[in-house]
């Protein structure tokens, strides 16, 4: 699949998909059009006419289903590997990966456990109908017993759902539905996976620390961009891994710069922003110059696509928010 | 046997306009009792029941059940356990349950289902552990792959679907089976569990525990529908009622549910009747919404007397066994109940090491903090 142009982050999706289903017979990818449709996102296509419909299942329509099977399928060895079609849709799973995916192996004391992956399109931008355009990551972050993973490139984007797929630990995937098709990279097919305990450094800079994940991180690292003309060079970290969060990488930028911005597409309060900025004041606060600022969502519901782009945390409001702490003090 | 018929279409013509409709679909829901409760055939026993080394011992296990279930709530109202739901009368679903099960099958149930539980390799002390707070009750030393009891309503459906979900995908002669209450039939998970299993003929049977209260609601409050059992049509699966105070009656059915699974031709559902002679839990006071009278009249049909009747009838039972009988259930409980006392509690660490495969570290950062806070330190 890899050609001289490179592939799109939902290719790269695929491809994993099918790095996977060749490499573990164990693993079972399932969910609403996924089968002969492909996906909604396309983000299966062809996997079904190669692997089998035993391998790859479409299922009645019915989110909950999807989530409380998946349990008995991991309890018995299967890796489940199901598509959400949108964020707004997986609320009615809620009651399984709350009250049972997250929980099985603690409590059965890891007699039983639920190794999965929950694979959920995120995030807005494509002008998409109501309810497809959400960004609810905090919520799983703040459930004990998830891994939540966030995918920002073609090539991260491989790399983490094989490292989601192989662990031993239910993973809430990520992918922003805005950069599906933003940008293509080669993403050699070589099976390695990325850690999914990392945060990635995209950008080196000594005067402000820029802590973003998902689609966010492209208008972050345009915005330094910006801000280097202007004399500012800006560190860039996408989290990429929300739950465990690689605290060390971030301390360790926070330390050096002694400034940090955090940027995310999702609603500010109770955001994944604000524990790393917890975290930060109870870890750096001597090394820090300048308040934490964050940019984000609105506490707002994501508007419909007329306004979507008033809602996404946009190129000048980062670099506003940089030149405000880099003029503090 | 008596049967319900009735058709979809035909409910769908309105007092206003009459116009030509063809019948496309008809259903019956049958409903079979071998032993009524004055402990009398009804019909014919089915071959497993003409065995006694077959039938006594299910009598045997639902008087073991219910000393175990009387002993629980003793301890609970003592303080030595914590709320704990009571099997008291609906002995004969449970117990059927665990004899009917093949050992490689997987057993998904709720929590009243004590009998199937003690079958499947679930010691009694483990029951005990888990209503006596504490997670170790749910790692079942010889019973590997049955789930734990499960708390939220009807999740537990889902989870046996998806189990035999992974038995059909491996080709295993294998089965899954699942029981919920009758509340439980109103979640969304239960008919979506049952939509899926329908469309692709999962190994598995569904059973309703109909003991015609949820918490505090009466089955008449719960749904328009005549029979639970007919839930099963609207996803294309058979459905039937048994008398589920009845062992042999609930034990043929599971029988041929499970052969069914297993020859490949897909899921049942079984609907079993009978009565919670007990509260809710031993937190809930059934007073407050049941009439004493329907509760008394509903003792007359329990499990255990009607086989016992039918047992001594056939010369198959008599005072000395029994009385051997209860000394002995009395010593297992009283056995179960020492180890679970004797017991150590789980420590602090646990609370955090089985959260994930590996520890991650900032839970190991807040395990430190719970160890230097510990009670275990003190």
């Amino acid at each position: 699949m890899t050609t001289s142009d490179g592939i799109t982050l939902v290719e790269a999706i695929t491809q994993a998909l099918a790095y996977e289903l060749s490499a573990n017979p164990n693993l079972v990818v399932f969910g609403e059009d996924i089968g002969a449709n492909g996906g909604v996102f396309r983000a299966t296509a062809g996997l079904q006419q190669r692997f089998g419909a035993d391998r790859v299942l479409d299922t009645p329509l019915a989110e909950s289903m999807l989530a409380g099977i998946a349990v008995g399928m991991a309890a018995q060895g299967l890796k489940p590997v199901l598509e959400i079609q949108f964020m707004g849709f997986v609320y009615p799973a809620f009651d399984e990966i709350v009250n049972h995916i997250s929980r099985l192996r603690n409590r059965t004391r890891g007699r039983l456990s639920c190794p999965m992956v929950i694979r959920i399109p995120c995030g807005g931008g494509i002008h998409a109908p109501e309810h497809h355009s959400e960004s609810t990551e905090a919520i799983f972050a703040h459930t004990p017993g998830l891994r939540v993973v966030i995918a920002a490139s073609p090539v991260r984007a491989y790399g983490l759902l094989l490292g989601a797929m192989r662990s031993n630990d239910p993973v809430i995937f990520l992918e922003p539905i805005r950069l599906y098709r933003k940008t293509k990279q080669i993403v050699p097919d070589n099976g390695i996976a990325l850690p999914i305990d990392k945060c990635f450094l995209l950008r080196e800079g000594s005067h402000v620390t820029l802590i973003s994940w998902g689609a966010s991180t492209h208008e972050t690292l345009t915005a330094a961009e910006k801000l280097s003309q202007q004399g500012i060079e800006a560190e860039v970290i996408d989290v990429a891994s929300i739950k465990p969060l690689d605290m060390d990488t971030i301390l360790q930028s926070v330390e050096k710069t002694g400034r940090c911005v955090i940027i995310h597409e999702a609603p500010r309060t109770c955001g994944v922003g604000a524990e790393i900025a917890a975290q930060l004041a109870e870890k750096a606060l001597t090394s820090l110059q300048a308040p934490i600022l964050r940019v984000t969502g609105y506490d707002t519901v994501m508007p419909l696509y007329r306004l979507e782009y008033e809602y996404i945390p946009s190129e000048q409001r980062i670099v506003d928010a940089v030149q405000q702490v880099m003029a503090f003090g | 046997m008596h049967s319900l018929d009735y058709t979809l279409t035909n409910n769908l013509i309105t007092h206003h306009e009459i116009f030509m409709q063809q019948l496309t679909a008809q259903f019956s829901i049958y409903y079979s009792q071998f032993l009524n409760e004055k402990g009398e055939l009804t019909q014919p026993l089915p071959d497993f029941a003409q065995d006694p080394s077959v039938l006594v011992p299910l009598y045997e296990m639902m008087v073991l059940t219910r000393a175990f279930d009387s002993k629980a709530t003793m301890l609970q109202r003592t303080g030595k356990l914590g709320t704990y739901p009571s099997s008291y009368g609906q002995e004969a679903i449970s117990v059927a349950i665990g004899s009917a099960m093949q050992p490689t099958d997987v057993f998904a149930g709720y929590y009243r289902e004590y009998g199937a539980h003690f079958q499947r390799g679930v010691k009694m002390e483990e029951i005990l552990l888990y209503w006596g707070g504490d997670e170790q009750g749910s790692n079942f030393a010889e019973c590997k792959e049955d789930f734990p009891h499960c708390v939220p309503i009807a999740t537990q459906v889902l989870h046996a679907t998806g189990i035999a979900t992974a038995m059909k995908l491996r080709k295993q002669p294998r089965c899954a089976v699942t029981i919920c209450g009758d509340g439980a039939t109103s979640e969304g998970d239960f008919y979506e569990a049952i939509n899926l299993a329908g469309v692709w003929k999962l190994p598995i049977v569904y059973l309703i525990n109909n003991n015609q209260w949820a918490i505090s609601v009466p089955l008449k409050l719960q749904t328009a529908c005549q029979t639970l059992a007919q839930k099963g049509i609207a996803a294309g699966i058979p459905g039937e009622q048994v008398d589920g105070n009845d062992i042999i009656a609930v034990r043929a059915a599971l029988d041929k549910a499970l052969d069914r699974a297993r020859r490949g031709e897909g899921p049942s559902l079984i609907e079993a009747l009978t009565y919670r002679l007990g509260d809710h839990t031993t937190a809930d006071d059934a007073r407050r919404y049941r009439d004493e009278n329907e509760v008394n009249s509903a003792k007359q049909k329990e499990p255990i007397k009607r086989l016992q009747k039918f047992l001594v009838a056939q010369n198959l039972w008599d005072e000395v066994k029994e009385k051997n009988l209860l000394t002995h259930c009395q010593q297992q409980v009283e056995k179960a109940v020492q180890a679970y006392e004797n017991r150590p509690h789980s420590s602090v660490s646990e609370m955090f090491d089985y959260m994930y495969a590996q520890l991650p570290n900032e839970l190991a950062e807040q395990r430190e903090i719970a160890l230097a806070y510990s009670k275990e330190n003190k």
